[in-house]
């Protein structure tokens, strides 16, 4: 069997997780920032809070997920679609049925 | 807290229960205590990362759920027999349907077919294991935990009763105060964890570690369905997890997710709950789809009719199966546009299941049929689920369903597609892969009597409550008036019911029959099977595979078998040592420690929250460190083994 030979790839220090761990929570901590004790307006903190999301995803992406170790770009490429074709059908469309009668109500 | 607040007390039959419970713990240990069996227990069983034993031990914890649920069951078609009736009162009855869903859906149905696929799918693939065998342990044991937690609330601390799917406010705090709706989301968050770790588990291995010679579209069709399960699991439980963490907070923590005060969006419960939810029953569904694929297969003697439209039907379905949630609650009032999308995305789903239905009826022209227990349920699968997937499209129309909504014609149809193609299916798949785990059949005999007497007890109990539903009974009431002329379709219903309890003890009972009785295997190949777990001797010996077989197509094993008539033996290789990974006892202790952290918090006692995550983070820094890669199976062994074992 191919894994037979249990790799030693992991045997040295995993500094990109470290990194990545420490942005994470950097990252968080100044969503919660941004959100909490800033005097940005609502529609500010919400493009703030959007795009430090994202970068968060993309660090999860690099450092976590691997994303750049397959020999296979095909199916990187597929899962990803799938994933965001995924991403896109709940949160717009919990967005379009939850907004749906909204006028109806005293918010 | 009182003492009486902790323990369930006042009704009788939560003190049987509390009996029953301690009499079996009892004489468990005792039985383990007498026979010495308790090292042979840890090192055998519970620290075991081997997928054949972990897949057991989930069919086991699996049957036990079914018991606990079919005995919810039961009691509710005893309340409802007669209009009213006061064997239950409202809340105990709440309670009951509440976790009889639960547990069924959760602890049963997916513990079940997991488990199968543990045992069935590395085989079918020609690997030793699968791609993590320690996460594979990991997730059985949180599974298994966060079952125990959901079952104890019943006799410490009192059962959730918002239902199975704990809508708010129902299951908030003001509506919900006691500690019953907290035992669901950690209960439920804990399993979801192991199901979620299954998921990348399997995917890994389904890509990974086939045979080099088996392409993808070579697969078997468990297989397959497996791998698009997989898909499935991996994007709808990370939905559930955050919505059973959210309500949490709202519970535990004072916020406003899903409040009806304060800005929460009670509503959008249900909404994150069904988009995992309508995943969930393929999830639960494909499985099944996969098993009689190959049951069928085999028994008609020829290979499946229509691979490829098998194949894209899965995907296709796996990719619709997360544009339809909405179907759920039509009658949200979310208005014409949304539910009309929504209404023709769910008939959507009815084509490629059409398709498979008609593949597996073209499998079965002109095949030379045997009536195995195993076959007869597959058989019988194919008209239930039909009835179940005709009215399931008569619910897809919006504006028909807000007339069938929140009646027994709802649950007549989801319980005609849930144990027609589920349950079923993991009957057939378990008289079908019985001999691969224990080396002997089930009784045939047995088999049959239980096999009719659950199925005529199954279409008794749930069609009438077709015509119940169309007469205005709602779902979730416990009890009704005379006049409302109900009772002898309600009768007839319970009667159905007790016939399935009745078919489910005589499939324990020769479980424990075909212990005893049944001839020992001397072959791996029992029923003159297709694919490649059946190249496998009797016993499976634990690194599966001396040799690596190899797949030059479809029906791995049955080109083999044909090779093997015209002469052409394979030549035989020396053997080489194996890589196998070592046991584990941290999983199981992790999973304590998840059990231990869920419990206080469902109690608030955050002193036992806070031990308990802090156990979860050592074990996983001690596994961290853990550098121990296995060990190598001695060709001497392999020898050994492979002379015991018959093939």
């Amino acid at each position: 069997m191919s894994n037979n030979e249990q790799t030693n790839s992991h045997s040295h220090f995993p500094w990109s997780h470290l990194i990545g761990f420490g942005l994470s929570i950097v990252l968080t901590l100044l969503a919660l920032w941004v959100g909490f004790a800033s005097d940005f307006s609502f529609r500010t903190i919400m493009i703030i809070v959007v795009i430090l999301a994202l970068i968060q995803a993309a660090i999860q992406l690099l450092m976590f997920m691997h994303i750049t170790e397959s020999d296979s770009s095909r199916i990187q490429v597929g899962t990803i679609l799938y994933a965001v074709f995924i991403a896109v059908a709940i949160v717009a469309g919990t967005i379009w049925v939850m907004s749906f009668g909204m006028h109806n109500m005293n918010m | 807290m009182k003492l009486d607040e902790f323990f369930v007390t006042g009704d009788p039959l939560i003190y049987g229960a509390d009996v029953s419970i301690a009499l079996t713990m009892i004489g468990a240990i005792f039985v383990l205590t007498y026979f010495k069996k308790w090292k042979w227990l840890w090192t055998e069983w519970l620290t075991t990362v081997d997928h054949k034993k972990l897949g057991v031990m989930y069919i086991i914890a699996a049957v036990l759920m079914l018991f606990r649920g079919g005995v919810d069951a039961l009691l509710m078609r005893a309340q409802l027999t007669v209009p009213d009736s006061s064997f239950l009162d409202a809340n105990h009855y709440n309670e009951i349907f509440t976790t009889h869903g639960t547990i069924m859906i959760i602890f049963m149905a997916m513990p079940f077919l997991i488990g199968l696929i543990n045992v069935v799918v590395p085989l079918q693939i020609g690997a030793r294991d699968v791609a993590y065998p320690f996460l594979n342990a990991v997730s059985f044991w949180t599974f298994f935990m966060g079952a125990m937690l959901f079952n104890i609330s019943f006799v410490i601390g009192g059962s959730p009763s918002a239902g199975w799917t704990s809508y708010v406010p129902l299951a908030g705090l003001e509506l919900s105060p006691g500690v019953g709706q907290n035992y669901y989301l950690l209960g439920l968050q804990i399993a979801g964890i192991g199901t979620l770790l299954t998921g990348i588990n399997f995917l890994v291995t389904i890509l990974k570690m086939r045979v080099p010679s088996m392409k993808l579209m070579q697969m078997p069709m468990f297989t397959w369905s497996s791998l698009i399960t997989m898909v499935i699991i991996i994007f709808a439980f990370p939905v559930l997890t955050v919505a059973l963490a959210l309500m949490t907070f709202d519970r535990l923590f004072g916020s406003h997710f899903f409040t009806m005060m304060d800005g929460g969006m009670p509503m959008l419960w249900a909404n994150l709950f069904w988009i995992w939810g309508h995943p969930e029953v393929y999830i639960v569904i494909l499985p099944a789809f996969g098993m009689f694929s190959e049951i069928i297969s085999t028994f008609a003697r020829k290979t499946l009719f229509g691979y490829k439209a098998m194949v894209y039907s899965m995907v296709v379905i796996a990719g619709l199966s997360f544009l339809v949630w909405v179907h759920h609650f039509f009658t949200m009032g979310a208005g014409g546009a949304v539910n009309s999308f929504f209404s023709i995305t769910t008939m959507l789903i009815a084509v490629p299941t059409g398709v498979k239905i008609f593949n597996w009826l073209f499998t079965l022209y002109k095949g030379r049929i045997r009536f195995t227990t195993a076959m007869l349920w597959s058989l019988a699968f194919i008209p239930n689920f039909v009835i179940g997937g005709v009215t399931g499209v008569m619910l897809a129309m919006a504006a028909a369903d807000y007339q069938y909504h929140n009646t027994y014609f709802l649950v007549a149809h989801f319980h005609y597609v849930l144990i027609s193609g589920t349950v079923y299916a993991c009957f057939a798949g378990l008289y079908f892969w019985y001999p691969k785990m224990f080396n002997h059949r089930l009784n045939e005999r047995l088999g049959k009597w239980s096999f009719w007497i659950f199925v005529a007890g199954f279409n008794l109990c749930f069609f009438p409550m077709y015509f119940l539903g169309l007469a205005g009974m709602p779902r979730r009431i416990y009890t009704y008036g005379i006049g409302d002329g109900w009772m002898s379709l309600n009768v007839l219903a319970t009667f159905g019911g007790v016939l399935m309890g009745i078919g489910f003890l005589i499939l324990v009972y020769n479980i424990y029959y075909s212990f005893r009785y049944s001839p020992r295997e001397t072959t791996g190949d029992p029923w003159d099977a297709r694919t490649l777990e059946w190249s496998t001797p009797a016993p499976v010996p634990h690194y599966n595979f001396a040799h690596l077989p190899e797949a030059k197509g479809h029906d791995a094993f049955w080109i083999m078998k044909e090779e093997k008539k015209q002469g052409k033996a394979p030549e035989k290789k020396p053997y080489k040592p194996i890589h196998m990974p070592s046991y584990s006892g941290v999983p199981i202790i992790m999973s304590v420690f998840f059990f231990t952290a869920g419990f206080g918090m469902v109690f608030s006692w955050h002193w036992m929250s806070i031990l308990g995550l802090v156990g979860v983070l050592a074990t996983m820094v001690i596994r961290s460190f853990d550098y121990d890669k296995g060990f190598y199976v001695s060709v001497e062994e392999i020898e050994e083994t492979e002379k015991k074992t018959t093939l």
